[in-house]
């Protein structure tokens, strides 16, 4: 990165907690005509967190509706056939719609309905965020509108389909690359010309504070509920907690509650694509430089003109040239790591996942799946490594059927 | 050149740089100042312009797909300053490709290739600090948006902070022609002018002489973007600057003073 500029804040260097603020990243780089809305945004969430009843709601619908507390299952044929360190799985595929997003979707809505906003917005990748949004929109009776690049919806139809059968309206979006970062584009241009009667809910933990803290605490239950399974069948924190990283929604929910275990390994897995060149992959903390993409200052895979790159992925999910603000802190100050899984690792995790558990993960989680396979046969078998099983690989199968060869595959056995 | 409006309305004229290439891009500007602009807004084309409509997001993405650079937007830039000395110029561009190359070398890069001014579409005030700092140290005049929906401590401090003027958005919207003014705007230039004696620039969506006109009755300046990105569009490269001088002509019937 050599000369490029630090953002900071204005005020006098922050300390790490300070909202909107990771370190030298995150902030508010937005439109100004976004920034009244971001503000009443801001106040709405604070006054939120502070009420005793939005809890009980989203506790309640969480437990009822969502499915919560997600097993923490302990994956004993994989650690076996890997005969290393042993692997159990955060169960968050079994919630309802098949992945984390909801977690933060239901939160959102449920503030939305707070401010009186009656139109809802979202973008989506893997179509995951979009089910998740569609579904409490249908819970509230509020309007939908979900951006979806056309490359995304050619790859993750069965979202689509769903999205529309909840009664969203699925607008294509076909700029750029057509994935989920035009996406994120449309939908700050729909909410920029709508912001006075919509809430936009984005589906990561990325974009202008406050979104960035927002949707972490929402997605912080997971390391919540999974600090306290762990401690039931084992007594003891985990080494590594393994999480795949596309804007980090769920990668921050499974760290978060861990970061102050300093002994607890925090993996993120980002998406290693075909290739290492710029454009076939999105391992942004590979090949990353600091910048400012959709509102909040981060890594983003960029030109030395300060272009931001294309990604590929063969998961929609990871598919994206920025990352969270939270991981970049993590990034830098070392409490965090970042790897990569390719392609061909997720699509051979995803086969070893299902053969040896009977679990078929979606795309994204499979490249934190693909890590735990490399990663436990060189750790003893004292030690203990948690994947956080993000979502499920139903929406997938289309890709899957294309991408593997299964003649002639036999079950994996130990 | 310090920017001054000198019939009114003013007129700032914004170009995607490098759409349809840099030395049309230079031409056009030369002609719209013969035409009678006062300010030449340089947008520098970036991947994701996500506060443009479809006519500017076509233009970046024509540029980008070209390679046009920042560094490229500089010189041209100096270009321009050679030839036109009296005309105001104002470097528009998202933030990461200034964040890019630096905040300080952009700033000392602007001032050296006659730039009188920079707008960073997603720079908000409260984020400014070290921008300000390098604009100041550099002479250069920040100009930030205020937009319909920001409250009154906010059009303040956007006020106080700019320079040279204050860029008023017509309508809650992204940039695109329209055909009626919003009424939202000259409630917005009522408002600022309680904070500034700074001119007022008004611009997203103003296409036509009668919207000039409009502008004209409450505002100092009226920005056009769109309006003439389009024409630039389907137009012939060779024909594009007589093109828009003679587009700027017609939007200020006998304003063109020089
Ligand atoms: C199942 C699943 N996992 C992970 C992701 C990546 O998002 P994030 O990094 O925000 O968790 C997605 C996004 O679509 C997803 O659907």
């Amino acid at each position: 990165m050599g000369t490029a500029t630090q953002l900071t804040s204005p005020a006098p260097m922050p300390a790490a907690s300070t909202p909107g603020r990771f370190g030298v990243y995150g902030g508010r780089y937005v439109p100004e005509t976004l920034m009244a809305a971001l503000l009443e945004l801001d106040h709405a969430y604070a006054a939120a967190q502070a009420d005793e009843a939005f809890h009980m709601e989203l506790n309640g619908l969480l437990k009822d509706y969502v499915g919560r507390p997600t097993p923490l299952y302990f994956a004993k044929r994989m650690t076996e056939i890997l005969g290393g360190a042993k692997i159990y799985l955060k169960r968050e595929d079994l919630l309802h719609t098949g992945a984390h997003k909801i977690n933060n979707a239901l939160g959102q809505a449920l503030l939305a309905r707070r401010m009186g906003k009656q139109r809802i917005i979202a973008e989506t990748g893997a179509g995951q965020h979009g089910v998740a949004t569609a579904t409490v929109c249908a819970l509230f009776g509020l309007e939908c509108v979900v951006y979806m690049g056309e490359e995304d919806m050619r790859r993750q139809e069965l979202n689509v389909f769903r999205m529309r059968l909840l009664g969203a309206e699925v607008r294509g979006v076909s700029s750029g690359s057509a994935t989920l970062k035009d996406a994120i584009n449309e939908a700050m241009r729909d909410w920029v010309t709508n912001v006075r009667s919509t809430f936009y809910i984005l589906g990561s933990a990325l974009g202008s504070h406050p979104y960035p803290t927002m949707v972490r605490d929402f997605h912080r239950v997971i390391s919540k509920e999974s600090k306290r399974q762990i401690m039931e069948h084992e007594g003891r924190l985990p080494d590594a907690i393994i999480a795949c990283v596309g804007g980090g929604s769920n990668a921050i929910g499974a760290f978060y509650e861990y970061i102050p275990d300093r002994n607890v390994q925090l993996i993120g897995v980002e998406a290693g694509g075909r290739g290492t060149a710029l454009g076939e992959h999105a391992a942004r903390f590979q090949g990353g430089l600091p910048g400012v993409l959709q509102g909040t200052y981060s890594y983003v895979l960029q030109n030395d003109a300060g272009q931001v790159a294309s990604t590929h992925s063969v998961s929609a999910g990871l598919d994206y040239a920025s990352v969270g603000p939270e991981h970049a802190m993590l990034h830098d100050s070392g409490r965090a790591t970042y790897t990569s899984a390719t392609d061909d690792e997720a699509l051979e995790a995803t086969k070893t996942l299902s053969r040896t558990e009977g679990i078929i993960p979606a795309l994204e989680t499979a490249h934190a799946v693909a890590e735990a396979i490399k990663l436990a046969p060189k750790m003893g078998k004292d030690k203990i490594i948690m994947v956080n099983v993000s979502g499920r690989g139903d929406k997938d199968i289309g890709i899957m059927t294309r991408e593997m060869d299964l003649s002639g595959a036999a079950a994996v056995s130990a | 050149m310090p920017i001054a409006f000198t019939t009114t309305p003013g007129l700032v004229i914004y170009l995607t740089a490098g759409d349809p290439d840099l030395a049309t891009t230079r031409d056009m500007a030369i002609a719209a100042i013969d035409a009678g602009a006062d300010v030449i807004e340089l947008g520098v084309p970036f991947s994701d312009p996500l506060a443009d409509g479809p006519v500017i997001q076509r233009a970046s993405e024509r540029a980008v797909a070209r390679g046009t650079r920042l560094s490229d937007v500089l010189d041209c830039s100096l270009d321009i300053r050679r030839l036109r000395p009296n005309a105001g110029i104002i470097l528009f561009s998202y933030l990461n490709p200034v964040v890019r190359m630096g905040l300080t070398e952009f700033c000392q890069a602007a001032k050296a290739n006659g730039a009188d001014g920079v707008l960073l579409t997603d720079m908000i005030v409260e984020e400014g600090v070290e921008y300000l700092a390098a604009m100041r140290e550099n002479g250069l005049a920040p100009v930030f948006l205020a937009a319909p929906t920001s409250p009154d401590d906010r059009l303040k401090a956007i006020a106080e902070n700019s320079q040279g003027f204050v860029y008023a958005i017509s309508r809650v919207g992204i940039t695109g022609t329209q055909s009626e003014l919003a009424t939202d705007a000259k409630t917005l230039v009522d408002r600022l002018r309680r904070f500034t004696t700074l001119p007022i620039a008004l611009g997203f969506g103003v296409s036509t002489a009668d919207h000039v006109r409009e502008v004209g009755k409450f505002a100092d300046a009226a920005v056009i973007g769109s309006a003439i990105v389009a024409l630039i569009e389907k137009t012939p490269a060779a024909d594009a600057p007589k093109a828009v001088g003679n587009f700027i002509r017609a939007l200020r019937p006998g304003g063109a003073a020089r």
